[in-house]
């Protein structure tokens, strides 16, 4: 009777609890502030730099003099404390992460909100603030509240052109953004098996936008075969009848493809009725769904088209990039006008690259849209891949289903 | 050090404030604390920031969702305000002004005006606002003892001793 989180954390929901950290990592943006507090702390040795990572994604390459200080203050520190480091370019933490540094049932903890990401692998995975992630560094350790689970229990399978990051909406959007506040997600049910590995990072990665602490997938057939290629052993979890606090059913055939509109992440509306709202600019990317598997989707309907509207994809990472140019995917996207940006966050978090103008409508592929985030008097709607291309050909939000 | 009594004049916010309103991205790469009590709140109201000193900030449901960014508790703490009182708070944010000295109170407060007069006791659990009285349930003792610390810096340097 006990949940994944409760079973790796070895206690039962509501118990504080002191836990070693099998992983922590920051970024360029959050592990400088860590420093700041680490530096205030007395810049005592780091508990163990092995399983430190710092991560540079968000503003990369620098935009100006200021962050480039800031993140020369942040890499001379990483590599004196030999702390795991990965360059700009080498794509956004929690996929870097992703990619064989994470192993089921483990606790990992990132500077970052979407750290709940790689609860995708089996592991319990959680964002902190800058403090948190110093304390760490010198203790090896952080308090956790074991956290009730809620069970989203998923049926049938998806339709054509409906793609996983339109159940991660429509989740989001049936929970409300804090329906899963300080609780742990359970993706869980007959159909969690069909659900590739790119999906489920796609559906734990915005278990935050429903205010909670985590999204986890048990370790299965599928968690083994992604990990394979990273030479990473898997034991497989079992769920043991756990005990959830509220439970969701959703019906995979049921679901459309949907955006989120303006300003709120959990308010989605059908593509169909968006139909003709006309977009500024369009972009392709992030920890969401900068996938390979994502800019597959894109060129799969952009192939041997030209956008309409300016197109922006910047893949998760290196891995990610150089499989979409070794299998032509880059080439496609280029030829049908997309600009590629180097792996990272890129224009996700509005600081530069690609942010919008006063009253400019983006749409993106993010995970969250609030007011002025990417870019002041801007708005932006939230989708899939697909949906995301097909409005690129057509200049306004558009059904993939119609376009392919 | 942090006081985990106080009092001051209401301000009030509204559900779902986003760690992006509280501090937006285009201000968080500095080191200058002071730069982001001085940019606290611009996009949700630019007129906020200078009635926040000495006051008691009081917010609807789901404070501080979104990003980690601990500059959203700093620019809240460095502004001047003593504590935040929600119904509820995102996870994250609610340990950052934890980590950071500045007390989080979780209750919720009907229809509370700007410039009423609030009073608090976050280790016993009260609060009182124009005379009305509220309960609520106390944080855990270690984060009591984080936060009467001023944050996380001092508790780990005394622990590491
Ligand atoms: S891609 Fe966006 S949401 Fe993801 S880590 Fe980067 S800034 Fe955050």
């Amino acid at each position: 009777m006990v949940t994944l989180s409760e079973k790796i954390l070895g206690a039962p929901a509501g118990t504080y609890i002191d836990r070693q950290v099998d992983r922590a990592f920051c970024h360029d943006g959050t592990g400088i502030q860590a420093k700041v507090v680490y530096d205030r702390m007395g810049s005592p040795a780091l508990a163990d730099p092995a399983s430190i990572y710092v991560i540079y994604d968000h503003i990369t390459p620098a935009n100006n003099s200021q962050t480039a200080e800031l993140q020369a203050e942040l890499r001379t520190f990483a590599r004196k404390n030999k702390v795991n480091f990965m360059e700009i370019g080498s794509g956004i933490c929690h996929q870097v992460m992703a990619e064989g540094l994470v192993e089921p049932g483990e606790v990992v903890i990132g500077a970052d909100s979407h750290s709940c990401t790689l609860g995708a692998l089996g592991a319990f995975a959680t964002g902190v603030g800058a403090s948190d992630m110093a304390g760490i560094w010198v203790s090896g350790e952080t308090w956790l509240r074991v956290p009730d689970s809620v069970g989203i229990f998923l049926q049938g399978s998806l339709q054509a052109g409906v793609e996983w990051k339109d159940l991660a909406l429509s989740y989001v959007s049936l929970l409300g953004m804090d329906g899963a506040t300080y609780a742990a997600l359970e993706f869980t049910g007959d159909a969690v098996l069909s659900v590739p590995m790119e999906g489920r990072l796609t559906l734990c990665n915005m278990a935050v936008e429903a205010g909670a602490k985590t999204g986890l997938f048990y370790a299965d057939k599928e968690t083994a075969r992604y990990l394979a290629r990273y030479h990473v052993p898997v034991e497989i979890q079992v769920p043991d009848n756990p005990a959830y606090f509220r439970e969701c059913d959703i019906d995979l055939d049921a679901l459309e493809p949907v955006c989120a509109v303006p300003h709120r992440v959990d308010t989605i509306q059908p593509v169909s009725q968006l139909h003709g709202t006309s977009i500024d600019q369009v972009f392709i990317g992030t920890c969401t769904n900068g996938r390979y598997e994502d800019l597959k989707h894109a060129a799969d309907i952009l192939k041997g088209k030209k956008v309409a509207v300016r197109t922006i994809v910047v893949p998760a990472s290196v891995s990610d990039y150089l499989k979409a140019v070794t299998n032509g995917v880059a080439a496609d996207l280029i030829n049908a006008g997309c600009v590629i940006g180097p792996p990272g966050c890129g224009p996700c978090l509005g600081a530069h690259m690609g942010v919008l103008g006063e009253g400019e409508v983006g749409l993106s592929t993010a995970n969250r849209n609030f007011k002025n985030r990417m870019g002041v008097g801007a708005s932006y709607y939230l989708c899939s891949p697909s949906t995301a291309a097909a409005s690129a050909l057509t200049g306004e939000i558009s059904d993939p289903r119609e376009v392919v | 050090m942090t006081t985990l009594t106080g009092s001051g004049p209401a301000v009030c916010i509204g559900d779902d404030i986003d760690t992006d309103l509280v501090i937006a991205g285009r201000y968080l790469r500095t080191k200058d604390r002071s730069v982001w009590a001085d940019h606290v709140f611009e996009d949700l109201d630019p007129g906020l920031a200078p009635r926040l000193k000495g006051a008691v900030l009081i917010a609807g449901k789901n404070m501080g969702c979104g990003s980690s960014r601990e500059q959203a508790a700093v620019a809240i703490r460095e502004a001047g305000v003593l504590a935040i009182i929600a119904p509820s708070f995102a996870r994250i944010f609610f340990r950052n002004c934890i980590n950071v000295g500045l007390p989080v109170l979780e209750c919720d407060i009907p229809g509370c005006q700007d410039g009423m007069n609030v009073s608090y006791d976050s280790t016993n659990g009260w609060i009182t606002v124009d005379g009305k009285h509220y309960t609520f349930r106390p944080v855990s003792p270690r984060m009591q003892e984080i936060l009467s610390m001023g944050g996380l810096v001092e508790y780990w340097k005394r622990r590491l001793e």
